[in-house]
C-alpha cells in the first residue's frame, strides 16, 4: 500500500476513521491472546521450570515477545495497520520455529545447527503425549498468529 | 462488556493464571526436594567433607558449592557471618558440585591444599580472586595455583597429591550425592536436612533461624 485509499468509501468505517467491523477487533484480540499465552508459556518453561532456552528458542522469543505489545497497541483504538507491523515478526518467528521443529525431528542434521555451546537445539527437553515438543508449540502459535493476520487482511480488503 | 474491559479482564486472568502456576509449581518442587532430601539422608553428610563449627552444633548447614561459581563466593561470607552470630550453634559442611567445566580440577587442588592444612584459607582466597582464574566461565587450575601459593600451599606437592585416587573418589562421591539430592544449581543449601528451595539471602537466613528456633524449643 503506497498511498492512502479513500477508505471511507470502500469499506465500513466509523466517524473516527477506524473500521467498525466488530470481527476485526476480535481477530486482532485473538492474535494478541495467542502471543500473550505463548510468551507467558515460554517464560514459565524457561524461568520457572528452569529449561534453559537454546539459541533457536531465543530467536523465537525475540519474535514472539514484541507481538504481545505491538498487537495490544493496535487494539486501542483498533488500528488494522497493526497487521503490517506484526506480520514480519510473526512470519520470521514461524520460519525459525519451523526450522527448529525440523531439526528436532532429525530432518535437518544436527551438524547444520547454529548452536555451538550451551543447550543443543536438537535436544528434546519436553515431549508431552510423546510428540508435543516446545518448538512444535512455538511453530503452532506462530502459524495461528500468521493465519489470523492473514484473515484480517483478507477481511479488510476493499 | 466493552473492549477495554474485556482486554483488561483477559490480561488480568492470564497474569493470575501465571502467578498461580508459578506458586503451584514451586510448591510441588519444594515438596519433591524435601522428599528427595529425606529419602537420601545418607547422601547428605559424608565423613570426608570439610566442616567448620562444633560437631554437636544444633544447626548443620550442608552447602554444595563450586569454587568457580560467583554466587557461591558471594554467599560464603554471608554464611560465615551467620555462624559468627551464633558461634556454638551452627556447623558448616562443604560439599562439591563442580558444574563449571574444569571446576573438578580446582576442587582437587583445593582438596590437596586441605591435606596441607590450608583448606579454608585456600577456599577463601579462591573465592576472593575468582576473576583471575575463571576466564569466560572456564575455571583454569593453572591460573589458580598462584592464588593457592599466596596462602602458603606447597603447590608442587599439591599438584602431585591432587592426582591421588582417594581425592578422585571423594569428588565423584560428592557429584553423585548432589545428583541424588537433586542439586542442580550452586550454591545448594541443606539446613538440618531441609533444602533451601526458594533461593536468596533472606530465605537462607529464615531457614537457619527456623531451625535455630525449632532446636531451641526441643532442647528446653
Amino acid at each position: 500500500m503506497t498511498h492512502q485509499p479513500p477508505a471511507r468509501d470502500s469499506h465500513p468505517t466509523g466517524s473516527t476513521g477506524a473500521p467498525t467491523d466488530p470481527t476485526l477487533w476480535g481477530l486482532v484480540f485473538a492474535a494478541w491472546l495467542v502471543a500473550a499465552v505463548s510468551s507467558l508459556g515460554a517464560l514459565f518453561l524457561g524461568e520457572v521450570m528452569g529449561f534453559a532456552p537454546c539459541v533457536l528458542c531465543w530467536y523465537q522469543r525475540i519474535f514472539m515477545f514484541p507481538l504481545v505489545f505491538v498487537l495490544a497497541v493496535g487494539l486501542f483504538p483498533l488500528d488494522i495497520k497493526v497487521v503490517r507491523y506484526a506480520f514480519p515478526l510473526a512470519a520470521t518467528g514461524w520460519l525459525i520455529a519451523a526450522y527448529h521443529v525440523l531439526l528436532v525431528a532429525g530432518i535437518i542434521p544436527e551438524s547444520a545447527t547454529p548452536c555451538t555451546q550451551g543447550v543443543p537445539c536438537g535436544q528434546v527437553q519436553v515431549a508431552w503425549f510423546g510428540f508435543v515438543t516446545i518448538p512444535l508449540l512455538s511453530a503452532v502459535s506462530f502459524a495461528v498468529i500468521n493465519l489470523i493476520l492473514l484473515s484480517i487482511t483478507l477481511r479488510n480488503r476493499p | 462488556m466493552n473492549r477495554k474491559a474485556l482486554f483488561i479482564t483477559v490480561a488480568a486472568v492470564l497474569a493470575a493464571l501465571f502467578a498461580g502456576a508459578v506458586a503451584l509449581y514451586q510448591n510441588q518442587q519444594a515438596e519433591a526436594a524435601a522428599r528427595a532430601a529425606a529419602k537420601n539422608k545418607e547422601s547428605l553428610v559424608r565423613f570426608h567433607s570439610p566442616s567448620l563449627g562444633k560437631a554437636d552444633a544444633r544447626v548443620h548447614i550442608v552447602e554444595f558449592l563450586d569454587p568457580a561459581c560467583e554466587t557461591c563466593g558471594a554467599f560464603y561470607p554471608f554464611v560465615k557471618k551467620m555462624m559468627a552470630e551464633h558461634p556454638d550453634d551452627i556447623r558448616l559442611s562443604v560439599r562439591y558440585a563442580p558444574f563449571h567445566q574444569g571446576s573438578d580440577e580446582v576442587v582437587k587442588a583445593l582438596e590437596a591444599a586441605r591435606k596441607q592444612g590450608k583448606y579454608w584459607e585456600a577456599l577463601e582466597a579462591l573465592f576472593a580472586s575468582q576473576s583471575t582464574w575463571v576466564e569466560n566461565h572456564r575455571p583454569r587450575v593453572d591460573l589458580a595455583w598462584p592464588v593457592l601459593a599466596r596462602v602458603g600451599v606447597d603447590t608442587d606437592k599439591a599438584r602431585q597429591e591432587m592426582q591421588s585416587p582417594d581425592i578422585a573418589r571423594f569428588v565423584s562421591q560428592d557429584v553423585a550425592d548432589a545428583k541424588a539430592l537433586d542439586v542442580t544449581k550452586t550454591p545448594g543449601y541443606f539446613v538440618n536436612g531441609r533444602p533451601l528451595v526458594s533461593f536468596g539471602y533472606d530465605q537462607l537466613r529464615e531457614l537457619v533461624n527456623d531451625e535455630l528456633a525449632a532446636t531451641a524449643a526441643k532442647r528446653q
